[in-house]
């Protein structure tokens, strides 16, 4: 352990890994509540036109996918709003096209692009001190937004005609989700890589929604599963000489399983069987099969 | 102070919406301290029209005014409306306690981006406590029963000490005693603050028993007056589009005479 943690590189990781889990455990929350983990994914994949574009323009693929990435999530959230077709149809069709324009544009360039791969799949030797930089940057700014705007937020996941009759500016506030999960997505792709970046989108909150009926909870869950899970996969993934993406999504996803089995809905239905054995025991009864 | 007697005005009312109307010529008037219910069969544009005067729809031609303002442009009086949309509106495993969930009634731009405080926890007690549940108050929301979150919901309408109750199909999916709880509970709130309410259901007998008049549309306004004028009405059965009788308590056919 000590050795691990006498390399800068891994100091920055480590500290990138804590971060990426807070920030992306803080918007899982609202992911998992509002039902988005497909705008996730999609959103993720897309941005692999702009960072194709960053790549072959010699510019920071960061940026440029952020802002691939944030469009759109921005254009999907927007004609959805419109009515016109279900988020999915659209999100079905920018996280194809993001992907086709990205390969089609590498492909077409001819140029060899050692830092796709760890754009892929994340790569713990990429993370630089400018990384770090941004990351408390992003994250500063997203726990900023999620604080400032927090009831309304939860409002619009729980009942957005109410929240909308109420004068609350829903549209405003969903686009504006929507832009800081992209960005959020964008800042995790050293790490864990634009495949698998959407998953620390879900797993927090998903644990932390498994094991609460009160959303405060659950988001206290969601952030310690985030921090545990992407520090304790990054650990995983230095020993066993793996992408840290795949070994941060695996952890998290340990961390679910376990809540499946703890949680208190488990404990429900072990309470429950034990009901139905004692009745088949009183009444000398065979279930029906 | 001028006092306004009409609470509710709209006039020539139509919507337009994906290639046909909606609504179409829907004039009426509330005046304050009424109980009006607006009935219609399932598509008959009854919660268009909430959501017409929520300003939430805009109308194609007409006008809906609440409180002597355009409902598009409320301003400060959207505080003065609370509103029960429909039970299916909302996320029902949502985790969250029925006082949070209170709460959220009190949402309004003035409060976009402060905390809520000491006085809105306080003014979603007392709005728990007026639909005589605040022992519920700390228990997650996923946890009621259907008749409980109903109760927590109408609360959440009456948080911000409303004059006008929108309410969208308040008892749907209820049985038929939870019905009347809620319906009475709704009664007696309702003459006790002196609110108008304005009450949308497909539930004709429950609509009538408690409403002061009703307004039947289909898509266009077909009768209105008082529940006993509408519910003899022949028109009724054309609005509805189908054949029925109504049997009053004794089990005859209303209009005819008891045995």
């Amino acid at each position: 352990m000590m050795e691990m943690l006498s390399y800068t590189f891994m100091q920055r990781a480590l500290l990138a890994a804590l971060l990426v889990g807070l920030i992306c455990s803080g918007v899982a929350f609202f992911v998992v509540l509002k039902r988005l983990s497909f705008l996730g994914v999609g959103v993720s994949h897309t941005a692999l036109g702009g960072i194709a574009v960053g790549l072959v323009a010699g510019v920071n693929p960061i940026l440029t996918g952020s802002l691939f990435a944030v469009a759109a999530a921005v254009v999907t959230g927007s004609i959805s709003r419109l009515g016109r077709f279900h988020e999915d149809t659209v999100i079905g069709v920018f996280y194809a096209a993001g992907m086709a324009f990205g390969i089609t544009l590498i492909s077409s360039a001819k140029g060899y692009y050692p830092e796709l791969f760890s754009l892929l799949f994340g790569n713990i030797l990429a993370v630089s001190a400018a990384d770090l930089r941004l990351l408390s940057f992003v994250l500063l700014g997203t726990a900023l937004f999620l604080s400032l705007f927090f009831k309304e937020l939860l409002a619009l996941s729980f009942d957005e005609e109410m929240a909308r009759a109420g004068g609350v500016p829903v549209n405003a506030l969903y686009l504006g989700l929507l832009a800081v999960m992209a960005l959020t997505v964008m800042v995790s792709v050293k790490l864990v890589g634009i495949v698998l970046a959407s998953a620390l989108l879900v797993i927090p909150a998903a644990t932390g929604y498994r094991l609460s009926s009160n959303y405060r909870t659950m988001l206290a869950v969601s952030l310690i599963c985030g921090a545990t899970g992407s520090v304790g996969g990054l650990v995983l993934s230095y020993y066993f000489r793996v992408p840290s993406g795949a070994t941060i999504v695996l952890a998290m996803t340990i961390l679910f399983l376990l809540s499946l089995l703890v949680g208190p809905r488990f404990f429900a239905r072990r309470k429950s069987k034990r009901a139905k054995q004692d009745r088949l025991e009183e009444t000398g009864q065979e279930p029906c099969r | 102070m001028k006092t306004l007697a009409e609470i509710v005005k709209v006039e020539r009312l139509a919507v337009h919406m994906q290639g046909h109307f909606v609504l179409d010529n829907i004039s009426f008037q509330v005046k304050a301290g009424e109980l009006v219910g607006i009935i219609g069969p399932n598509g008959a544009g009854k919660t268009t029209l909430l959501r017409v005067l929520l300003g939430l729809v805009k109308p194609f031609s007409g006008s809906a005014a609440l409180f002597g303002r355009p409902s598009n442009r409320l301003g400060h009086d959207r505080g003065k409306i609370g509103y029960m949309p429909q039970n299916r509106s909302f996320e029902r495993r949502f985790p969250l306690s029925a006082l949070d969930a209170v709460l959220m009634g009190l949402l309004s731009p003035r409060t976009l981006g402060r905390p809520f405080n000491r006085r809105h926890r306080d003014a979603g007690r007392r709005a728990l406590n007026a639909v005589g549940i605040p022992h519920l108050a700390n228990r997650p929301f996923q946890a009621l029963s259907g008749g409980e979150q109903q109760r927590v919901l109408l609360a959440r309408a009456l948080a911000r000490d409303p004059a006008l109750l929108l309410l969208d199909e308040p008892s749907a999916g209820l049985d038929i005693t939870a019905q009347h709880q809620l319906m009475q509970l709704l009664r007696r709130l309702q003459r006790e603050r002196g609110l108008t309410v304005l009450l949308v259901s497909h539930d004709l007998t429950a609509a009538a028993a408690f409403a002061d008049y009703l307004i039947c549309i289909n898509r266009t306004m077909h009768l209105h007056g008082n529940p006993r004028q509408v519910l003899h009405s022949p028109g009724l059965k054309e609005a509805f589009r189908c054949q029925f009788d109504l049997l009053n308590t004794a089990g005859t056919r209303e209009g005819s005479e008891e045995r």
